[in-house]
């Protein structure tokens, strides 16, 4: 199975289409709903983990482009400024992905994006604010 | 008095320093040493440990002294970057606290507030060279005229800058974990509710005061990494309490000595010296510490080689125990279980973090180890030693 993270941003015009519903339906694709924003002017965004076989994985994203939203990898919008990171480990125990983790060898807190669901805890809850985040 | 087979003295050792002849180790790298070769082995060989701590330390602070200005003033209300700083000491001096918050932050009216900005940053931001506004408010004598002042400077325009801290390097100090039903935002970090997680902040067997349990060679004068330089121990800390319940190898088991530390902010680095916004909290100011200790006998050397499994801590309750004054240890563990991720409480296994750099704190004990090998850092011997228990 692959699964991964994104985001899908739409606009006004789209927003009543149901396109996840379409993600479900014609690409068999699971869902698992991260983060929903819906904006003033009811442009919004989407964090969605998608789960199913790469294939389909594929083809619903070519159908999401195609339908006018613009979707991205989470981990693009997700990083830790290694300038500021003074690998304390504070977030180990805020980050409930382990995304943020220890590496035993070398005692530096590293970031696996992959992992990162997007929650943006770190953003305020990192002492040293070394997480920068950015989804809009 | 206790007779050794080893005897050195700083004098000794400082002559071998700048020979180029001094054996130093990591306080790390001693744990073996000593098992392997035994404590008396190592003192013959070893001459110093160094050690390494780096973690938001509140009670710290900056003595500024911006100079006159024309007309003169006599600056009684003092802000750098809209950050309070205290006045009341001179004309031209002031204190800047690190966990001093931005005026008109929203605290924690929102809860938990963020605290973006206070001391700990204006003390980054200075040693870091940048732009720093500065607002003055007098009430004008006949001596000193202005009332009111206000200008851009960098460090380099203030005719003092010097970092004194009144209470760092924390011996030891508690684990927490939150008992209530509900996450608390503490100086401990987030702790989410039902023992969901434990925090932990010292950087254990490399930690400065863990290697030097009575603190025998530590004292006012003594020379330590502060902050990318040379700084000074220069009192006991604030709190500072040597009369704790300790293991058979010395070494507290909870809160005990600590250090007041001074040094030269001018000749500091902003890798070093790091505000913190302590979610829900506060502002604090990480900073980096380490301390050379001298092995002056086969004790020194022991001391020196206790290793995370031999140092232990008390588990308190953040939830409820602790806010109220209610000094309850839930139970005690060693820095070994604490730093394996997760430790074992009431049957239930809970992930551990640690608010205090392991790895700054190695960074620190290896670069003060090449500063004594090359020769540039000599010991400071002691005008008097921290007030300790009697061995
Ligand atoms: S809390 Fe922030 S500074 Fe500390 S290790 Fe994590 S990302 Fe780095
Ligand atoms: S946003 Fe931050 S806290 Fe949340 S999962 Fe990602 S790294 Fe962890």
């Amino acid at each position: 199975m692959y699964s991964r993270k994104v985001i899908i941003h739409y606009t006004a015009d789209i927003v009543d289409q149901p396109i996840v519903h379409r993600l479900v339906k014609d690409y068999d694709l699971a869902f698992n709903i991260l983060k929903a924003r819906i904006l003033p002017k009811r442009e919004g965004l989407l964090v969605l983990d998608l789960v199913g076989t790469k294939e389909n994985f594929d083809r619903g994203i070519r159908y999401l482009k195609k339908s006018g939203v613009k979707v991205e990898p989470l981990s693009d919008r997700v990083t830790q400024n290694t300038d500021r990171c003074v690998h304390c480990g504070a977030c180990i125990a805020f980050c409930s992905t382990g995304a943020l983790y220890i590496d035993k060898k070398t005692m530096m807190v590293l970031f696996d994006a992959e992992k990162c669901n997007g929650c943006e805890l770190c953003v305020t809850a990192c002492p040293a604010r070394a997480m920068e985040i950015d989804l809009f | 008095m206790k007779k050794f087979k080893v005897n050195k003295t700083f004098k000794e050792i400082n002559e071998k320093i700048r020979h180029g002849k001094a054996v130093v180790v990591t306080a790390e790298e001693m744990i073996d040493i000593v098992e392997k070769k035994g404590a008396l082995e190592a003192a013959r060989k070893i001459d110093v440990v160094t050690t390494g701590t780096f973690a938001p330390m509140c009670s710290s602070g900056v003595f500024i002294n911006f100079g006159h200005t024309s007309p003169r003033m006599r600056a009684s209300r003092v802000w750098l970057n809209d950050v309070p700083a205290y006045g009341g000491i001179a004309a031209v001096d002031c204190y800047i606290g690190a966990t001093e918050v931005v005026e008109g932050d929203p605290l924690n009216s929102v809860h938990p507030g963020e605290f973006n900005y206070g001391g700990g940053h204006v003390i980054e931001d200075l040693v870091a060279g940048n732009v720093i506004r500065l607002r003055l408010e007098g009430y004008g004598t006949d001596c000193y005229p202005a009332r009111k002042l206000e200008k851009n400077i960098t460090i380099h325009d203030l005719r003092n800058a010097i970092l004194l801290n009144p209470r760092n390097a924390y011996q030891n100090y508690n684990c927490a974990v939150n008992m209530s039903d509900k996450t608390i935002y503490t100086y401990m970090g987030v702790l989410r509710p039902r023992m969901a997680n434990a925090t932990y902040s010292t950087s254990g067997q490399l930690s400065p005061l863990f290697n030097d349990p009575y603190c025998k060679t530590i004292g006012i004068g003594t020379r330590i990494f502060l902050g990318g330089t040379k700084g000074y121990v220069a009192w006991h800390g604030t709190q500072h309490n040597p009369h704790v319940p300790r293991g058979k190898n010395g070494v507290p088991k909870e809160g005990a000595g600590t250090i007041a530390t001074i040094g030269n902010l001018i000749e500091m680095s902003p890798k070093w010296i790091v505000g913190a916004s302590i979610l829900g909290y506060g502002v604090s100011l990480y900073v980096g510490i380490g301390i050379p200790i001298p092995i002056l006998n086969e004790d020194m050397a022991q001391y020196t080689s206790v290793s995370d499994k031999d140092i232990y801590t008390q588990v308190f309750d953040y939830g409820v125990d602790y806010p109220n004054g209610v000094v309850k240890s839930l139970r005690e563990v060693s820095y070994k279980e604490l730093r394996s991720g997760t430790i074992t409480l009431n049957g239930k296994k809970i992930p551990t973090a640690p608010l205090s750099s392991y790895y700054r704190a190695m960074e620190i004990a290896n670069t003060l180890k090449e500063w004594i090998e090359k020769g540039t850092f000599l010991l400071g011997e002691p005008q008097e030693i921290l007030p300790s228990e009697k061995t």
